[in-house]
């Protein structure tokens, strides 16, 4: 058992990989030894998947429903057994509203990441490579968007577009991708005229091959990390529109919203707020710990060797 | 016989400053010329600007009688290839050796990638248990030979070698300098060479030129450095400098 496990790690570490995969899976593997060693953003990989694990499985692990609750008996019920964190005033059992709302956070986590980063790495390493003219217009769009405060533009775009969590969500992108554009500008301009660029250019290879195969490549294990150290703040902003009902609707159990609802009985009631505003805590929690492991594993500087 | 490359009267500025002025020279397809002088004398700004990444601001370069555009189009790029003076800075740091050499065939359009790597691999000494290796796994020397391997993949009839070895240390240059001479003798490919080192250039070819602050002092045979016959007191001055300090009473 132990000498075939060996002889894998062998396989992973060789020196002279035999294929395009088992260079990958080697790369990859070193990464991950990496990422493992520290404790901590174990940790947050944990929280991360454990709150995927609730947002597949809601139906199964709910024990009542998100939506309806009964108001004649049930309602802003203590902490106990019926109910773990008890209910609140519409009667809902505030545990499966938390479980079925990691769904609506994971939901607008991933959706802003898929759309806000790779505009934010097209806009950064294409007006990183091409300079000049094409360089200034889209820097000094990128610092339009990054001279508002974040929750303030969201705020005004969800009220051009109208309430709800799609909205939100493209809100929210499009307040998000200008640091990753600066990033990854940043990153390009350091190797931009590195001889390696100019071998590849020196073969023929159009600009837009250069850009797409060879820099962001480069540029996208420092937005991998920066993308993940923002997922609090984004989990935060969809929050603080869910507060300000700008967000997800009622009955959607969107954890902002919901301490916006317990918000009036905080003094007498205080599970109602506390329960959302404890998960928020630990999946913000959660993102920052993965963030600082994977910038450990992934940084460009380190994994030189 | 046309020249393998012609250059005439070429000029290079940088907004104010002239890197290079008014530099003439032919190379016979075949041919070996070396190009030798101070840093900073412009004979690296040369390359570049035959290779395209310096902009010319006079004169005109041409390849095989063909007068070269400000552009270079992708069948200029399959007859002029070049290898940069740093092995550890040339090499995509994310990119197996196998990558590195795709990357010109699939953007020449090469269907036999295959064979060809295989081959690229043996012709340079490296053989097939480097291919899936990345830069940082292997060394100078043999970084530097997988450069070549990329530059010679395309099948080039000129290759430019911008001080090739002088980031390798003595053994491994002796090497890599051997290797770029069989693989000229087998391909019959034109070399234009830039080395600070008059002995690199007398071994490596036939003809050379000294440029100071980016003008031409004088063009020589190596036979004619070896025999010390220059007319310029700079070259005097470089061979002095060549053969190592010297204690005069």
């Amino acid at each position: 058992m132990s000498e075939t496990a060996m002889t894998r790690r062998e396989w992973l570490l060789t020196d002279r990989p035999q294929s395009r995969l088992q260079a990958r899976l080697g790369r990859a593997y070193v990464a991950w030894r990496r990422f493992t060693a520290n404790r901590l953003a174990v940790v947050g990989l944990l929280i991360i998947l454990g709150m995927v694990f609730l947002a597949i499985f809601a139906p199964l692990l709910a024990p009542h429903s998100p939506y309806v609750g009964d108001l004649a008996k049930s309602r802003l019920m203590t902490p106990g057994p019926a109910h773990w964190l008890g209910t609140d005033d519409q009667g809902r059992d505030i545990l499966s509203r938390l479980i079925y709302g990691s769904r609506l956070t994971l939901q607008v986590v991933l959706l802003v990441a898929v759309i806000a980063a790779p505009i934010g790495l097209l806009v950064g390493t294409v007006a990183g490579y091409a300079g000049g003219w094409v360089d200034a217009v889209l820097m000094r769009i990128t610092d339009i968007f990054l001279a508002f405060p974040k929750l303030v533009l969201a705020l005004a775009f969800v009220a051009a577009l109208g309430p709800g969590i799609g909205n939100a969500i493209i809100a929210i992108a499009i307040t998000s991708w200008p640091p990753y554009a600066r990033i990854a500008r940043a990153e390009t301009l350091t190797v931009r005229n590195s001889d390696y660029i100019l071998a590849v250019q020196l073969m023929g290879a159009s600009p837009w091959r250069i850009v797409l195969r060879h820099i962001m490549p480069l540029c996208i294990s420092s937005l991998i990390v920066r993308v993940t150290l923002d997922m609090a703040g984004i989990i935060l902003t969809a929050a603080g529109l869910g507060f300000l009902g700008l967000g997800a609707q009622p009955p959607l159990p969107e954890w902002g919203a919901m301490i916006a609802s317990g918000r009036r009985f905080i003094l007498d009631q205080w599970w109602v707020a506390a329960a959302p505003g404890f998960a928020i805590l630990v999946v913000s929690l959660g993102f920052n710990l993965l963030g600082d492991g994977l910038r450990d594993a992934l940084d460009p500087r380190g994994s030189g060797q | 016989m046309t020249p393998a490359l012609a250059i005439d009267g070429l000029g290079v500025a940088f907004d104010d400053f002239v890197a290079l002025e008014d530099v003439s020279l032919s190379v016979a397809p075949g041919g070996s010329f070396g190009l030798v002088g101070e840093s900073g004398s412009g004979k690296s700004t040369l390359l570049r600007a035959v290779a395209g990444l310096a902009p010319a601001s006079a004169g005109t370069i041409a390849v095989d009688g063909k007068v070269l555009g400000s552009k270079r189009d992708k069948a200029f790029y399959r007859k002029v290839q070049m290898v940069f003076q740093d092995p550890y800075g040339s090499l995509h740091p994310r990119q197996t050796v196998d990558r590195l050499l795709l990357e010109p065939l699939a953007i020449h359009g090469f269907d036999d990638a295959e064979d060809r790597i295989v081959r690229a691999l043996d012709e340079v000494g490296l053989g097939s248990g480097f291919r899936f290796r990345y830069s940082h796994q292997l060394s100078g020397g043999q970084r530097q030979r997988v450069a070549i391997a990329r530059a010679l993949i395309l099948e080039p009839s000129i290759l430019l070698l911008d001080e090739p070895t002088s980031a390798l240390d003595a053994s491994v240059q002796a090497e890599v300098l051997n290797l770029l001479e069989q693989l000229r003798a087998a391909r019959n490919l034109t070399f234009v060479m830039v080395s600070h080192d008059l002995a690199v250039i007398t071994h490596m070819c036939d003809r050379l030129m000294v440029m100071q602050n980016g003008r031409t002092v004088e063009q020589l045979t190596a036979a004619d450095l070896a025999a010390r016959e220059v007319t310029q007191d700079y070259t005097r001055g470089l061979l002095a400098a060549s053969e190592g300090f010297r204690r005069d009473v």
